[in-house]
């Protein structure tokens, strides 16, 4: 319990020399530190956490530096304080999970958008969080709510990068209206020696329609908690593609509530291992009593290119409804040795035809970016990382 | 010197052993037809030949344009022009037949020290070969073989030979499974590809295919050995008298 006391210490430090805040924030902060301070970080016998150890993370004295993420805000985007959304912000993330309390004792520079109801975005919203450590590692916390107005529509991408030795510790909340249709992505390239731990956590209103993709190519050690609830009618797609080789270790945990009837759930998601890298793949399908002629269906596939690369995948169905359709199914496989000569017997070099078939097992995350810009740099720049690193 | 020499070939797969000593020699232009029952190491030899792993190659050697062939990697003996149309063409989900196909034209262009194309000097030269197969040039946008029939993939095969121009071309049971229409194009399409530098193994069960692509040479494969040799006349003996008569003679000669 020492060490627990000594990192809650560091943290406290760091939580009573905040900027000053309204007392609205102020009270937000304290009620997440008192929850934070009181769980302390997981441990791998908490069940979420078993097979990602963030002892690395409790162990780093950082220094909290303020969020300052870059904004491009399309049109019809509105910016609000976060007092203007006080019954949103904090209020869809859950704050059992320590990482996301710690955010919340860090609320500071928060970003809270607002898309009016019926509005249609033409353009993606644009939110680049950059971070530099120079000398100490560094913990940022950034924040951000979006409020979706009914039978609006947007797109919104989320970035992630940086250098050096830092902490990104991230907590998005994204409410949905009625019959709101939301495009989101998060690209996740931090330096090789950050950390990453972030939730998305989506409330989505009665026949909305949530897209989430997620792209997770750097960090050391990277959470990725994706939550959505659903209402009646509501569609979600939750994709995600992990790229890990070396040490690095990404665990994604996803949990697709569906709370009401006919809600229609998506999930593909696509891991590449190499090196001695590891990965979590946990998705949980959770279908309430009330949730009859639910659809869901979740598929994961992991390519497994070393022989020293472990993967974790562990679908979870809790369905307490008794008129739905679920499937669930996960793979675990390496390149196929007969496409591989089918290239070869054409000219392709062993290792661009790797290199290719790789590329290829990913190519169907990638479709489904609709973000033309977005897609052609992933794409580049996925078939650049599949060049550089000769399996 | 002729194109192609195989001396002695043995090879194995999980330590049984498939081709039993396998004398082969295919001089430039020629079309050589090797027939023989399922099971004789028809196929065996001809992925041996484009360099499966699968395959131990335990005795004998094999001499291609003077080079060893054996000691080349899959992806050198088909830039030095070796080229196998497969019995079951791979199916790639993810990768475009154009790009599939430009990549492969490019490695071998850059081996003979020619420039790589680009996309639409690639679409000029494949324009007249997707006209030779009948094919959609749709077909170009969709994944390397997948969701394509059998009678597509078969054509996609002899399609990109005519794009890659080969030495030496090994058809692996390229009629299997095909209608007599379908024949009939992936025949014409091998027959408008021979030339004076260009030779030819056609693999087959069925001396139908033989009507309409002619070969020089028959030979008869059985237990991992050539039993007989002879000219496009011993295909339609074999027609007659099945593989049975051809088994049961060389047991007799064995005695």
């Amino acid at each position: 319990m020492t060490a627990l006391v000594e990192h809650t210490g560091a943290w406290l430090d760091g939580f009573t020399n905040q900027p000053p805040a309204s007392e609205y924030l102020r009270t937000l902060r304290e009620a997440g530190f008192r929850r934070f301070a009181e769980r302390g970080f997981p441990t791998t016998h908490d069940e979420e956490w078993r097979f990602t150890n963030v002892a690395r993370i409790a162990r780093t004295a950082f220094h909290v530096a303020a969020a300052s993420p870059v904004l491009r805000l399309p049109d019809g985007v509105q910016q609000l304080t976060p007092g203007q959304a006080e019954s949103d912000l904090a209020r869809h993330a859950e704050e059992r999970n320590p990482f996301v309390a710690l955010n919340t004792a860090f609320l500071d520079n928060v970003t809270v958008l607002r898309i009016p109801s019926g509005a249609v975005v033409g353009q993606p919203i644009e939110i680049v969080h950059a971070v530099v450590a120079r000398d100490a590692p560094l913990a940022v916390h950034p924040r951000t709510l979006i409020l979706v107005g009914a039978n609006a529509q947007c797109a919104i991408v989320e970035t992630y990068q940086g250098r050096g030795q830092y902490l990104t510790n991230a907590v998005t909340e994204i409410v949905a209206g009625e019959g709101a249709v939301i495009d989101h992505y998060k690209v996740q390239q931090e330096d090789r020696a950050a950390f990453h731990v972030a939730t998305l956590a989506a409330s989505v209103g009665r026949g909305a329609n949530f897209s989430s993709t997620s792209i997770s190519l750097g960090g050391a050690l990277v959470r990725h908690d994706v939550n959505a609830v659903l209402s009646e009618g509501s569609e979600v797609a939750l994709n995600g593609l992990y790229l890990v080789n070396g040490s690095q270790h990404v665990d994604n945990h996803t949990v697709i509530d569906h709370a009401k009837p006919h809600g229609t759930s998506r999930e593909l998601y696509k891991g590449i291992l190499d090196g001695k890298s590891s990965a979590v793949f946990n998705g949980r399908i959770l279908v309430r009593k009330d949730a009859q002629k639910t659809d869901s269906r979740q598929t994961n596939k992991n390519l497994v290119l070393s022989a020293e690369a472990v993967i974790d995948a562990k679908p979870e169905l809790q369905i307490f409804a008794d008129d739905v359709r679920c499937t669930h199914g996960a793979t675990i496989g390496q390149l196929d040795s007969e496409a591989l000569f089918y290239l070869q017997s054409r000219g392709i070099g062993g290792g661009d035809a790797r290199n290719l078939l790789t590329y290829a097992f990913a190519q169907d995350i990638v479709d489904r970016i609709k973000i033309r810009p977005l897609r052609d740099s992933l794409e580049s720049g996925l078939f650049e990382k599949f060049h550089e690193h000769p399996c | 010197m002729p194109l192609l020499q195989i001396t002695n070939l043995h090879a194995t797969v999980a330590d049984r052993e498939i081709l039993k000593g396998i004398d082969l020699t295919v001089r430039a232009g020629e079309v050589h037809a090797i027939m023989g029952p399922n099971g004789s190491g028809k196929s065996t030899l001809a992925q041996v030949l484009a360099g499966r792993e699968l395959y131990a190659v335990t005795e004998g050697s094999v001499t291609y344009a003077g080079q060893d062939l054996l000691a080349m990697s899959p992806e050198e003996r088909a830039r030095e022009g070796v080229f196998l149309a497969f019995q079951y063409p791979v199916e790639i989900p993810g990768v475009s037949n154009q790009y599939f196909l430009k990549a492969a034209l490019n490695a071998m262009r850059k081996h003979r020290g020619l420039p790589e194309l680009d996309a639409m000097d690639f679409l000029d030269l494949i324009r007249g070969k997707i006209e030779l197969m009948e094919m959609e040039s749709s077909l170009l946008n969709r994944a390397v073989n997948a969701g394509f029939s059998g009678g597509e993939k078969k054509r996609n095969e002899i399609f990109q030979m005519a794009v890659l121009e080969p030495k030496l071309a090994i058809l692996d049971e390229t009629d299997s499974g095909l209608d007599i229409d379908a024949l009939k194009l992936v025949a014409h399409g091998v027959n408008s590809l021979r030339a004076p530098d260009r030779s030819m193994i056609v693999v087959t069960h069925y001396q139908r295919l033989l009507d309409y692509i002619v070969p020089d040479f028959v030979h008869v494969l059985s237990e991992g050995r050539i039993v007989k040799s002879g000219g496009k006349e011993l295909a339609l003996e074999l027609e007659e008298s099945g593989y049975a008569g051809i088994e049961d003679e060389e047991a007799v000669g064995r005695r």
